[in-house]
């Protein structure tokens, strides 16, 4: 297959274009040209990022020539087609939906004239695709999020929302994976840890993943935070 | 290798981090690299007090910290003209000099530029993260703790060498002069076509001045709006070290070492790499231009830097 278009971005990252829409079709090229450079392992590229319609590629035009790069570009993308990709990997989320950890699960449910058990059915029942990663450290952008429960970002963002939080703005649904300020509305929280960095892989979510959210009780919730607390210790004591 | 204390923080100034050339091959997880604003600046620290590679630094913005030092150390003091002191006497930039025990290093405030970075032989030891010592505050990683020092602090240095065999220093024309007028090379950024013409020329004609609430993330620019013909706002896609976003208000932002990954604003244009170090040295209120340079001329360029920069690790090295 060939790239829709191939631009820069800085004078040392070159964007690899190969749709302009939001797509599953253009996730799934950005997927299989990324598993090509990852197992080619080309000298001179220093990392990648996949976005929604692009991947952009890291490089030192000091030891690379441009030229060069964009023949290993083209060269990765032919192979493509030929070769046996792994399957999407999944993975489900635990979320405690409501009460203080979703204070605005009510709202979601009031705008869209529906109940708050409806709200987190439909929250549940979805298949998201993680398109990109990015805006902070281990936050999917997320794809599949029903219509029926979209709901307007706040008029005034919170300044803090705590870590594990699950929300909606608009169309998306999305996890924070940090505590930080943010407009979404609050549905929800999980126990699991989405970034951590003392860890060899600090962030158990990549782009091409399929998400799926499991409703949990308290107890449950609880619980989990307990083992995880108690899985840092023995770290701590290693 | 083995670690010492090596100075306690008696004041920690205004924000100071330990930083290292940045973690690599995070940022499709969406971790920033970090890592130092003035390339430049750090490159030569390391190579004045005769470090081989790139050992982490102190970076220090605009008011310094004061440090008392418990053990002999080699040390520089790169960037913007802080002012360095060393017990209260000045104290030069661009040279290597020996601190002894009871020895303090202060700043008497900033003269020119905005960061400045204090190296020590063997380097400050701190958190690895990710393969990087890199403090990034917003996820609380690398460094002293994730965080920029406070005072009580204690700095470890790695295996420091205690004796100042030969002052080492740099010539004139190597040390950069920052102004308060800057001129920027930029290569066209991907929504270059999202600007009306008069956009365009406003971007590359115009001055723009530096607010206040620029940091470690992004400069932020005050001047007459850049004008868009398509939306300002785009799908969600990578950015780098000296990316151009303009949002819909028309004012344009570089983004800088604790960028996110990836920004949701039309990219105009990108900082070439050799004038990162002239960006990360402007101060709130500074003016700032904008120069379309062309790919295969910031490639140029660039080699052209490592080549100077090779011939001076070399002749560090044979100094010390």
């Amino acid at each position: 297959m060939e790239p829709l278009r191939i631009n820069m971005l800085s004078d040392r990252a070159l964007r690899v274009e190969f749709g302009t829409t939001i797509s599953a079709q253009t996730n799934q090229w950005i997927r299989a040209f990324c598993w090509e450079l990852e197992k080619k392992k080309y000298g001179g590229i220093k990392e990648w990022v996949p976005a929604y319609t692009a991947v952009t590629l890291y490089y030192d035009p000091a030891n690379l020539s441009l030229q060069e790069l964009e023949q290993l570009v083209y060269a990765a993308c032919a192979s493509i087609e030929n070769d046996n990709m792994p399957a999407p990997s999944s993975v489900t989320i635990p979320v405690c939906y409501g009460g203080e950890f979703g204070p605005d699960l009510e709202k979601v449910a009031e705008h869209n004239q529906l109940t708050v058990e409806q709200v987190v059915w439909l929250h549940t029942e979805g298949e998201y695709l993680i398109y990109m990663m990015g805006f902070m450290p281990g936050f999917p952008y997320l794809g599949g999020l029903n219509e029926k429960i979209a709901t307007p970002r706040l008029a005034t963002p919170r300044s803090h929302v705590p870590a594990g939080s699950v929300g909606i703005a608009n169309a998306q649904t999305g996890i924070y994976p940090l505590e930080s300020p943010g407009g979404w509305n609050l549905i929800g929280r999980t126990p699991e840890s989405l970034f951590q960095p003392e860890k060899e892989d600090p962030v158990i979510l990549e782009a091409g993943t399929v998400l799926r959210f499991k409703a949990i009780s308290k107890q449950e919730y609880w619980e989990m935070e307990k083992q995880k607390e108690g899985a840092h210790e023995s770290n701590d004591r290693s | 290798m083995t670690e010492k204390a090596l100075c306690r923080v008696k004041k920690p100034g205004l924000f100071t981090t330990i930083q290292d050339a940045g973690r690599t091959g995070w940022q499709k997880k969406g971790i920033p690299p970090a890592g130092v604003m003035d390339e430049y600046a750090f490159k030569m620290a390391n190579f004045l007090v005769g470090n081989e590679g790139q050992e982490a630094v102190l970076e220090i913005t605009m008011l310094g910290p004061v440090l008392r030092f418990t053990q002999a150390a080699v040390m520089a003091v790169t960037g913007g003209d802080l002012q360095p002191l060393l017990n209260n006497k000045k104290t030069e930039m661009w040279h290597s000099f020996l601190v002894k025990e009871g020895d303090e290093l202060s700043f008497a405030g900033v003269k020119s530029g905005a960061r400045a970075y204090i190296a020590v032989q063997g380097g400050f030891a701190g958190n690895e993260v990710l393969g990087s010592k890199s403090t990034y505050t917003k996820a609380g990683i690398g460094g002293m703790e994730g965080r920029a020092l406070q005072a009580d602090d204690i700095l470890t240095g790695l295996s420091p060498l205690s004796e100042l065999k030969r002052c080492a220093w740099l010539e004139s024309t190597l040390i950069p002069s920052y102004r308060q007028k800057t001129l920027l090379r930029v290569t066209e950024g991907p929504e270059a076509d999202a600007f009306s013409r008069d956009g365009l020329y406003t971007f590359y004609t115009r001055s723009f001045r530096v607010a206040n609430e620029s940091d470690r993330m992004g400069c932020r620019l005050q001047g007459p709006p850049v004008a868009h013909v398509k939306q300002a706002d785009i799908l969600s896609d990578a950015v780098d070290f000296g990316t151009i976003q303009v949002a819909a208000d028309g004012c344009p932002m570089i983004l800088m070492a604790d960028r996110q990954t990836t920004g949701g604003y039309t990219r105009i244009a990108s900082v070439i790499q050799v004038d990162l170090p002239k960006a990360a040295q402007l101060l709130p209120g500074h003016e700032v231009t904008f120069q379309k340079v062309s790919v295969a001329r910031a490639h140029y360029l660039l080699k052209e830097q490592r080549k100077q920069l090779a011939s001076i690790a070399l002749a560090s090295m044979n100094m010390l």
